[in-house]
């Protein structure tokens, strides 16, 4: 299937907060990311869905490279979207490109390719 | 040299035991490969039970995850059955046309519930206990109708029976016999189990034998041979199970009731392996994980080329996982002539104790209602023990850890995966373990039924001592092993203020912790320095954080204040307005006497609050939440005081208090209590002329009632009182222990006494005052911070078709 990869402006760098979540819709609500920040100032986007029962990851709190699930604490990596031990799942994970200060997430094709391949089992 | 082709059939827990045996053995032997019919990676089933009992859920019984494969470079194929086995070209086929080639192979394929060839039986609403599929459907239909039948009263059916209860379904049992799991209990204990679970709310049908399940398309009822019939909207079948050796006996392996094995756990054709519950070993065929995981240490030894005498069988314990129920029983359950036994039977406990002896020598037990002894008496069992060496420990009453202290270390802790005590006491000295979760990774004890959690809990205890105090109940979370005390020293002397400062200075073991520490220091230093340090919303939950609850789906909810339950039309009006506007989807009041609205948006929150424009009820909060109160002397004819005016007072000088957990309050205006002043963190009585402060009361999870903390004359010495009593908490407490568990660990007499110091009550008074003098309406803050409400409550929306 033909798919474009589309790269869409989130918000300048300076306007994300650090160690906090953004919460993030996409097109017409069926898509949503959690873009944080991080301490070491690399920013991450991932599904804003906890594998668990779909919490909203953007809520939660940022440790490092980990977000905790608001819900239930999962334990979630923002690098590669594996739930930690010993908990079992994961959350789709999109590139993030900064240019000239601004944002930039890359939607489509790169979304699946970057789906841990455990996921492909259940 | 190429390695070997290890193939397993069947990914459950026998097998993959086996697998992790050899793994230990020869790490890099084998190139191996799973099939699993069912779509998950290695399970607990025997946790099925808590599953459907909702004590723990199905995400989390996974005993191997999918990394666990893929750390030991095995390839899985889940969702996939293997179709044929030809044992001559040393290939299996599945039912996805793969085909595969093997060098050994490894059948463990388990059992297949036996199903009653009933008239009926195919209906909808008809389900076996087997697996997460079964469990699912049971508690689906638990959730569309009322009456479940469990057919079967031995160990599984009551555990389905127990766990359909618990899903609020009205459960008959039906049992072929006269007593409940007459093959693991003797009639005494039979009937003891059935009167419990009687009171717990089962019905039993006995002696009834199943004939038809009557219904249109789903299962409407069960009719029995006597022609009597009961109504029932789901037949859960518990009668047994036979071994799936069906493949085996197709691909010509010699095959019985199981597929039959030798000591070695090999099959009659050369290369192929049997373990778990699909094999017959010496004509027996077992149905518990103990003897399987024994098959499969012994198979592992033979394929990995290890010498070993071989597998001898086992001796056969239950215990029943059903919360409040105590019972186990091993080897012998009836006398016969030869038989001697010990009694004791204690009908007003309800504890029933059978020790059977033949020879001198102990050969079986039923406990029922203390089953304590259990594993102990199964060890004894195992090795022949004489009665005496059970008599003369059995008469000194025990503590659990003196109890372990005095166990051999040769006897069996962990029945299921057969883990000795000596076992443990190694892992943890040798490995430097102090917690019940590590001893569970290194050993694998208690991680099957969890029977043995609290046996492995005493043993830590002992075998560390101290530290093991320390560790359980103080580190403040597994970055550090730090006490709070510790923490809250080191940050005083070394004049610590920032949590990353805390964690890098106390060499954390996590850069920037996790989500328990940062919550618990974020408080820590504020409570030290409250007008210095400056709050870090990334350290909140997000409730704190967001000044709001949030609800399952994302949105929040909105609890203004309404100080003592008192409101006003104004009031009522405005939250009557911003419901409407912005469409809230339920108002509802709250069990702390205010209005709840619910399912609001993230970024409607800041607008809400400003249109309220009333003070936060901090909802939120670890803090003040409510003030209860009572209507009090100006209406209710048995009032003695203004409750609602003293409750008013104590909300407005607390409100936005900062805590260890929440603090909830009441004040009633006589001794009926009715702002139920007995359960809450302080809780205040007005009698005649006199006021009691009760406090450490919660009606939470762990229900405890408040003491009685001071008898004071006026509203001023309750404010002052309860300031102190407050600040004392804020102090000592370690971050999330509620009054409840704090009044406990200290003491109530040790708080009135620290409170009984003149000095000390008016300094604890003071830097109450101090911390409230910093503190600030939550919404407000919000309100007149730009940066924080973009920060926090901003969204981002991108249309579709960006590029
Ligand atoms: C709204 C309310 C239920 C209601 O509709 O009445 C409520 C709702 C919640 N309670 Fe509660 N509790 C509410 C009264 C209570 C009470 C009764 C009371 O206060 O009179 C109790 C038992 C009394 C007690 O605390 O001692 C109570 C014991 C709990 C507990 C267990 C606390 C404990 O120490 O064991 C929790 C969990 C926690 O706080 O960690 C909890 C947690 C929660 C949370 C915040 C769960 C969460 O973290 O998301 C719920 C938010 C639901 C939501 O979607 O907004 N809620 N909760 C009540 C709000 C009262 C208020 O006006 O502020
Ligand atoms: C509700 C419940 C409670 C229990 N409680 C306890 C307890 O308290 N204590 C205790 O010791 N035991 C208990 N048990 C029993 C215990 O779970 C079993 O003894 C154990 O799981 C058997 O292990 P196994 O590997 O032989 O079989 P299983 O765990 O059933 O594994 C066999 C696997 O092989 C798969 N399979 C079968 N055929 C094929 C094929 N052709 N191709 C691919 N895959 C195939 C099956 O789908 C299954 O996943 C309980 C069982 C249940 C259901
Ligand atoms: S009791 Fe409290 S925490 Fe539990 S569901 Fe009800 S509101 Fe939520
Ligand atoms: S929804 Fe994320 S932990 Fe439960």
């Amino acid at each position: 299937m033909e798919k474009l990869i589309s790269r869409v402006f989130i918000a300048k760098v300076d306007e994300l907060p650090k160690n906090l979540g953004k919460r993030v819709y996409v097109g017409d609500g069926n898509l949503e990311l959690a873009v944080f920040k991080l301490a070491n100032g690399d920013i991450r986007a991932i599904e804003n869905r906890c594998p668990h029962k779909a919490g909203v990851l953007s809520e939660g709190m940022v440790s490092g490279e980990y977000v905790f699930c608001p819900m239930h604490d999962w334990k979630i990596s923002v690098v590669d979207g594996k739930a930690q031990g010993p908990d079992v799942g994961c959350v789709k994970t999109f590139k993030v490109a900064v240019e000239d200060g601004e944002v930039y997430v890359l939607l489509g094709e790169a979304e699946e390719a970057s789906l841990p391949s455990e996921c492909s089992h259940s | 040299m190429s390695k070997q082709k290890l193939l397993l059939i069947g990914n459950g827990m026998a097998g993959i035991r086996a697998i992790e045996e050899i793994l230990k053995l020869a790490p890099d032997k084998f190139d191996i490969t799973v099939f699993g019919d069912e779509p998950y990676p290695n399970y607990n089933r025997i946790q099925l039970s808590k599953v459907l009992q909702g004590d723990t859920e199905i995400a989390d019984i996974t005993l191997n995850d999918w990394n666990w494969y893929e750390e030991n470079g095995i390839s899985l194929y889940t969702g996939e059955s293997v179709t044929g086995i030809d044992t001559k070209q040393q290939t299996i086929s599945t039912d996805k046309g793969r085909k595969i080639a093997y060098d050994k192979l490894i059948i463990a394929t388990g059992s297949v519930p036996f199903m009653l060839p009933l008239p009926g039986a195919d209906k909808e609403g008809v389900t076996a206990f087997r697996n997460i599929r079964d469990c699912e459907q049971m508690i689906q239909a638990s959730q569309e109708h009322k009456k479940a039948v469990v057919i079967g009263g031995g160990l599984l059916g009551l555990e389905a029976a127990r766990g359909l209860l618990n899903l609020g379904m009205t459960v008959d049992v039906v049992h072929l016999s006269d007593t409940l799991m007459e093959r693991q209990l003797d009639k005494t204990a039979g009937k003891m189990l059935q009167k419990e679970l009687e009171s717990q709310g089962m019905n039993f049908l006995l002696e009834k034998q199943s004939a038809e399940i009557i219904g249109e398309e789903r299962v409407a009822g069960l009719k029995f041979a006597d022609g009597e019939e009961v109504q029932a909207d789901l037949v859960v079948m518990a009668v047994g199970i036979k071994p799936n050796a069906a493949l085996a006996k197709d691909s010509g392996i010699e095959v019985n009731r199981g597929i039959i094995v030798n000591d070695y756990l090999e099959t009659n054709v050369a290369g192929v392996y049997a373990v778990g519950e699909c094999v017959e070993h010496r004509g027996a065929v077992y149905g518990l994980v103990a003897p399987l995981y024994q098959q499969g240490q012994e198979m592992a030894k033979r394929i990995c080329g290890t010498e070993s005498v071989g597998y001898q069988g086992s001796v056969l314990s239950t215990q029943l996982k059903v919360s409040g129920v105590d019972v186990f029983s091993a080897g012998k359950i009836v006398e016969d002539e030869e038989t001697k036994s010990v009694k004791v039977f204690d009908d007003w406990r309800g504890v029933y104790q059978k020790v059977l002896i033949d020879e001198g020598k102990i050969t079986g037990a039923v406990l029922f209602g203390d089953t304590k002894d259990g594993n102990r008496l199964l060890g004894l069992i195992n090795k022949s023990a004489p009665i005496e060496e059970y008599m003369d420990n059995a008469a000194s009453q025990e503590t659990g850890v003196d109890l372990v202290a005095s166990m051999p270390n040769e006897e069996i802790i962990c029945g299921c995966n057969g883990v000795t005590k000596g076992a443990i006491v190694d892992a943890i000295n040798s490995q430097g373990l102090t917690t019940v979760e590590q001893v569970k990774g290194c050993t694998s004890a208690s991680r099957s039924c969890g029977g043995c959690t609290s046996l492995v809990s005493d043993l830590v205890a002992c075998t560390i001592g101290d530290a093991f105090e320390q560790n359980q109940k103080e580190s403040v979370c597994s970055c550090t092993t730090l006490s709070k005390d510790e923490v809250i020293e080191e940050i005083k002397a070394k004049g610590l203020s920032h949590t990353r400062e805390v964690m890098n200075v106390l060499g954390w073991t996590s850069e920037e912790g996790c989500s328990k520490c940062r919550p618990a220091l974020n408080y820590y230093l504020g409570m030290l320095n409250p007008t210095g340090y400056k709050d870090e919303k990334e350290s909140r939950y997000v409730n704190e954080r967001l000044r709001a609850n949030i609800q399952k789906d994302g949105t929040y909810s909105v609890v203004p204040r309404m100080y003592g339950g008192v409101t006003n039309s104004k009031d009522l009006r405005k939250i009557a307005d911003v419901a409407d506007k912005y469409e809230v989807k339920l108002i509802k009041v709250t069990g702390g006497q205010r209005i709840d609205l619910f399912g609001v948006k993230k970024d409607d929150l800041p607008s809400i609050w400003a249109e309220l424009d009333m003070p936060s009820g901090a909802a939120y909060a670890k803090g003040l939440r409510t003030v209860k109160t009572c209507v009090g002397a100006d209406f209710c004819r048995f009032g003695t005081s203004d409750s609602i005016g003293l409750g008013t007072q104590l909300e407005k000088k607390f409100e936005g208090m900062n805590a260890p957990h929440k603090v909830k309050m009441s004040v009633s205006a006589c001794p009926r209590n009715c702002a139920e002043g007995a359960v809450k963190d302080v809780g205040i009585i007005g009698l005649d002329g006199e006021y009691e402060i009760y406090v450490g009361g919660n009606a939470g999870t762990h229900m405890r009632q408040a003491e009685l903390l001071a008898k004071v004359k006026t509203e001023k010495e309750v404010l002052e009182t309860t300031a102190a009593f407050l600040q004392y908490y804020r102090e000592t407490a370690n971050y999330l222990d509620r009054t409840s568990v704090w009044v406990e660990r200290m003491g109530i007499d040790h708080i009135k006494e620290v409170l009984a110091d003149e000095q000390t009550f008016k300094e604890l008074n003071k830097r109450m005052d101090e911390n409230m003098s910093v503190v600030q309406d939550g919404w407000k803050e919000v309100l007149e911070d730009k940066t924080m409400a973009r920060d926090l409550y901003e969204n981002v929306k991108i249309p579709v078709g960006t590029k």
